[in-house]
């Protein structure tokens, strides 16, 4: 048999190998790949022994009063989850089946002459799907803006593929601003218009950011409190969210 | 008598944020074993627990119940840690980086505080943060968590070959670092 490579000799530690009996002769009889599974063996052994601090006893409590109040609500369907599995894709079945008679008979009696638009329209699936991709739009502005608030550099800082995420934001957040603007809803497209200014400031800036440049634009991103008033319309968004499903 | 995983899942589907918390007891200490071994960092592993816990409620629509919730939640949390540790490198200041053996909490010292010098420590802990994100990840998973291959693939979204490689790189990676060490021990 030949000499066994180092990814044979991984796959022996942590037995996932396909002929486990074959290596082990080898082992026994190669002293040359016994010294080298040994090195493995003690290699891996150190890297066993660093320490993982233990949480006390009340960990699990602290980790639930850290996210009890970032649980968006869940809502709805609630007797759907209540009824044991087979009778939930039942009920599925049957919900579906009530969608097609209802697609049926929408499309036989439907007056013709309407625009197909109107067939289609459901406000309520058009609301959900609408406060789904908002809520998921703030969680990716609110991850760009505390990446760069974070961020420490001794020397000066790339943040170009942050500048490629805002300007992805920004087209975004027109048309969320805009459809804000339609429905009424003043609050929410004034905390888009704001966050389209910073992000606009952030496409805007040079690419790389001396440590000045950056605090400079932490101190901005702080006296507008944007990353604040995000999680509060994010928490909402997700709130009404739960109440439409 | 007590609840499964399922039945509590079932109960926090619909809304039940007591049957969540019961899930959260006894699921977070595990998790904050695995995160921890991801990030190196006792506080970013504490935020990656709690992130993942919130994503788990969130998608807890999509979970399988012929699956293990436990499992589930192993594949929810590498990514958090995966995350948080991208977040981290953004503000990273190495005089603020934590050594997760100081991180431990003071008092006596553990039998692994007596076992590993100072050195060794610090060239594990150094060699654990050289591996890229998805060899930490593949071998934290195969190493300390005992998944086989095929299931991290499963966790990282890769085929297993794909896995297997990453586990051989971050093997051969930790090798090539530590070896004078544990050769000079002998």
């Amino acid at each position: 048999m030949n000499h066994l490579g180092e990814e044979q000799l991984i796959l022996h530690y942590y037995c996932e190998e396909e002929d486990a009996f074959a290596s082990d002769r080898h082992l026994g009889e190669c002293e040359a790949c016994r010294a080298l599974y040994g090195s493995l063996q003690r290699t891996l052994n150190v890297v066993d022994s660093l320490p993982v601090p233990e949480p006390g006893a009340e960990y699990a409590e602290q980790v639930w009063k850290r996210i009890e109040h970032r649980l968006p609500a869940r809502r709805g369907a609630r007797w759907v989850w209540a009824l044991p599995a087979p009778w939930r894709w039942a009920a599925a079945g049957a919900a579906f089946a009530a969608l097609l008679v209802a697609a049926f008979l929408a499309g036989r009696f439907y007056p013709h002459s309407r625009q197909p638009a109107q067939l289609a329209a459901d406000p309520q699936a058009g609301e959900r799907i609408l406060l789904v991709a908002v809520g998921d739009y703030l969680e990716r502005s609110q991850m760009v803006l505390i990446e760069l608030a974070n961020a420490r550099s001794p020397g000066s800082l790339d943040i170009s593929s942050e500048q490629k995420r805002a300007v992805a934001l920004v087209s975004e957040n027109r048309l969320y601003r805009q459809t804000a603007g339609h429905t009424g809803d003043a609050a929410v497209a004034s905390v888009l218009d704001e966050l389209e200014r910073v992000l606009l400031d952030i496409t805007h800036a040079p690419s790389r950011l001396s440590p000045g440049e950056l605090e400079k634009l932490r101190q901005r991103l702080e006296a507008k409190g944007i990353l604040f008033k995000i999680r509060v319309l994010g928490s909402n968004v997700r709130n009404q969210e739960g109440q439409t499903l | 008598m007590e609840l499964t995983d399922l039945a509590f899942v079932t109960k926090a589907r619909s809304g039940d944020a007591d049957a969540f918390r019961a899930l959260v007891e006894r699921h977070s200490r595990p998790l904050f074993r695995l995160a921890f071994r991801m990030t190196g960092n006792q506080q970013d592993a504490e935020d990656a627990v709690q992130e993942s816990f919130l994503r788990a409620w969130r998608q807890l629509g999509r979970f399988d119940e012929r699956a293990s919730f436990g499992t589930w939640l192993y594949r929810i949390a590498p990514n958090c840690s995966l995350d948080v540790m991208r977040s981290r490198k953004r503000r990273s200041n190495l005089s603020e980086v934590e050594d997760p053996v100081l991180a431990l909490p003071s008092g006596d010292p553990t039998p692994e505080r007596v076992a590993m010098s100072g050195e060794v420590r610090e060239r594990v802990a150094e060699a654990m943060d050289e591996l890229s994100a998805s060899e930490r990840t593949a071998f934290v998973l195969r190493h300390f968590e005992g998944l086989r291959m095929e299931d991290v693939g499963r966790v990282l979204g890769c085929q297993p070959g794909a896995a297997k490689h990453s586990v051989f790189r971050a093997v051969q990676k930790l090798r090539r670092a530590l070896e004078p060490l544990v050769s000079g021990a002998r």
